[in-house]
């Protein structure tokens, strides 16, 4: 087992940039997300892992072992795709063997490791079966059995749970993440889903436009964000746009002076708070407050989301308990209050 | 449940009108190769088999037919020999021209083939009177031109298979340890195996059916069946031609036959 180093790795297409100076450390053991939109970057940065990619420049290292050059078969990496890619014409048992066939172990070695596996994700009753007479869940364990047989250093998934319902995705998930702890191996894992990283990852990579926004627990992420668009893609995020004046203090573009928390140089930004940490009230108090007008209303069950917008055109978003009497209706002049310690500054 | 719709019953007795145009005259070959009278006839006086009993004994037929077997199997073994590489190439690395030379490979369908043989002849005599080397007129020349029919058939059909077995399962097969060669052999071939044989029946089909390419390269006494079906019927119109036609059908719908068990062909064409 050992962690992996990416050090500077970059990859372009011609003279576009498909990951663009990435710099990693996954530690040994951990569960890491490479989390983004669709062509940030995440799924060539797997794949550099994996080698199918080459790095145009950067290194990639398994431990002290430097594995930039060294082609994919040579690398000793577990691999779970995207539909699982399970071979079609061979049995669930000698999709779990294959990798240990073509590195030459003997016979009754392969056997005894097929059964250790296949029970390990309790496969071994469908040993025979063909990967067609699987359900998508089935797969999913055949393809990690597959993966982990011979003793990967790490283990690297793609949009795993991608092809799964939803109900399968969250009960999946759980799975994975309960053998890939038990295996204790380093795996970094892709996925455009939000929910999905923060649920099962030790920490997570935000990436946008090839870079590596930030990297951190889910809480981290979640609350001190490091730019507008990691404010944005980790949950909801209201932005007030305007500019920082002073230390702790920011000037809306309508003029009303507000306060926040945390450090920021100066210049445009935007004051962001979470939708659930905001109330509305009839009239608020000056530096942690803005007048709104609520422009929908929508019940949740347990929260109803209020749709405002600002003097400024800010568009706002608040959600709170649904509660019955009094509610807040569309049209009403109200104020958007929060907790100046909820109130962070993003450029 | 009402009775058919006049919509209805127009458009079933088309779709009948349509089978029977085309399976007709391949049933009249079949019912005329039956028939006693030496002379066309309608209707026949009375059936009878000796026909076939005949063409078997023809020389010309007997050692067509053996022709046309040997070159169909060299002509399918040498097109998929080539074929396979040039669609896995082509289909799996993305190199500059490939485009060009999958057109090349498949032109031999689109150049009509009395064009090409004729084409295939003079550059054989070309090249024997540059080298003395002969080609014309020999077994080699015949199945080189074969190859040349076959090909397009198996190219396409193996790269309509490799398109539809994804790239996917060979990537997993190289995380799992496998080098270039293991990951053709256990994985792309095995996938890709129905697409090979259903390429070698049509391509054996092809060149087992193929009279305009061979009509100038053909030597005298190693014609092929469709050669030798032409040369009879130059001179004679007796239902032994009939026979020797039956023959003809029962191998090719069998190969079809066959081909479609292994890939459905309406997903090819």
């Amino acid at each position: 087992m050992a962690g992996v180093t990416l050090n500077n790795i970059r990859k372009t297409y011609g003279t576009l940039p498909a990951v663009d100076d990435v710099s990693l450390d996954i530690r040994d053991g951990e569960l890491l997300a490479l989390l983004g939109p669709s062509g940030c970057g995440k799924t060539t940065t797997l794949r550099m892992i994996a080698g199918f990619v080459a790095p145009t420049s950067g290194t990639v290292k398994f431990g002290e072992r430097d594995v930039t050059r060294l082609p994919v078969h040579k690398r000793n990496v577990g691999m779970v795709f995207q539909g699982y890619a399970l071979f079609p014409h061979l049995t669930v048992a000698k999709n779990v063997e294959f990798g240990l066939r073509v590195r030459g172990w003997d016979k009754p070695k392969i056997a005894a490791r097929v059964i250790e596996m296949l029970r390990w994700v309790q496969m071994e009753s469908m040993a025979e079966r063909s990967p067609r007479a699987l359900s998508g869940g089935q797969q999913q364990r055949v393809a990690l059995a597959r993966a982990m047989a011979n003793h990967p250093d790490v283990l690297l998934l793609d949009e795993p749970f991608s092809a799964l319902d939803a109900k399968l995705r969250t009960q999946m998930r759980t799975e994975i993440r309960e053998l890939q702890r038990q295996a204790g191996i380093t795996s970094v894992f892709v996925t455009h889903d939000q929910e999905e990283a923060m649920a099962i990852a030790d920490r997570i990579g935000v990436m946008s436009h090839g870079k590596l926004e930030q990297l951190g627990s889910a809480e981290d992420l979640y609350k001190r964000p490091v730019s507008r668009f990691v404010a944005g893609f980790i949950g909801k995020c209201n932005f007030i746009e305007g500019r920082v004046t002073g230390p702790g203090r920011f000037e809306a573009t309508n003029g009303s002076m507000l306060q926040f928390t945390g450090a920021h140089a100066g210049g445009a930004a935007a004051l962001c708070f979470r939708p659930e940490h905001a109330v509305l009230t009839q009239s608020g108090t000056p530096g942690n407050s803005m007048p709104v007008t609520v422009k929908a209303v929508t019940y949740l069950g347990p929260v109803t989301e209020y749709d405002l917008v600002s003097e400024a055109g800010d568009r706002l978003l608040v959600s709170a308990s649904s509660s019955g009497e009094g509610a807040p209706k569309e049209g009403d002049k109200l104020s958007v209050d929060w907790r100046i310690g909820d109130a962070f500054v993003v450029d | 449940m009402g009775g058919l719709s006049l919509g209805r019953l127009a458009f079933l007795s088309l779709v009948v009108a349509i089978f029977a145009f085309v399976i007709a005259p391949l049933l009249t070959i079949v019912w005329v190769s039956f028939f006693s009278e030496k002379i066309l006839a309608f209707p026949p006086t009375g059936y009878t088999v000796t026909w076939y009993a005949r063409a078997s004994e023809m020389a010309d037929f007997y050692n067509g037919f053996v022709m046309s077997l040997k070159v169909g199997v060299c002509a399918t073994l040498a097109s998929l020999a080539i074929g396979v590489p040039a669609a896995l190439a082509i289909e799996r690395f993305p190199f500059p021209g490939r485009e060009t030379i999958r057109q090349v490979l498949l032109s031999p369908m689109y150049v009509p083939a009395i064009v090409a043989g004729a084409a295939v002849y003079i550059y054989f005599i070309e090249l024997e009177i540059l080298t003395t080397f002969q080609l014309a007129a020999t077994f080699s020349g015949l199945v080189i031109a074969h190859t040349l029919v076959a090909l397009p058939w198996t190219l396409r059909l193996v790269c309509a298979s490799l398109v539809s077995a994804n790239t996917v399962s060979e990537e997993a097969a190289r995380s799992l340890g496998a080098n270039a060669l293991q990951t053709f052999f256990y994985v792309t071939l095995p996938i890709i195996r129905p697409g090979m044989i259903a390429a070698a029946m049509f391509s054996f089909i092809a060149s087992f059916s193929d009279l305009e390419k061979s009509l100038f390269l053909v030597g005298p006494g190693k014609t092929t069946l469709p050669i030798a079906i032409l040369n009879y019927l130059e001179w004679s119109l007796d239902p032994t031609i009939a026979a020797v036609a039956t023959v003809q059908i029962l191998i090719i719908g069998t190969a079809l036959i066959v081909s479609d068990r292994f890939v459905k062909l309406g997903k090819v064409f």
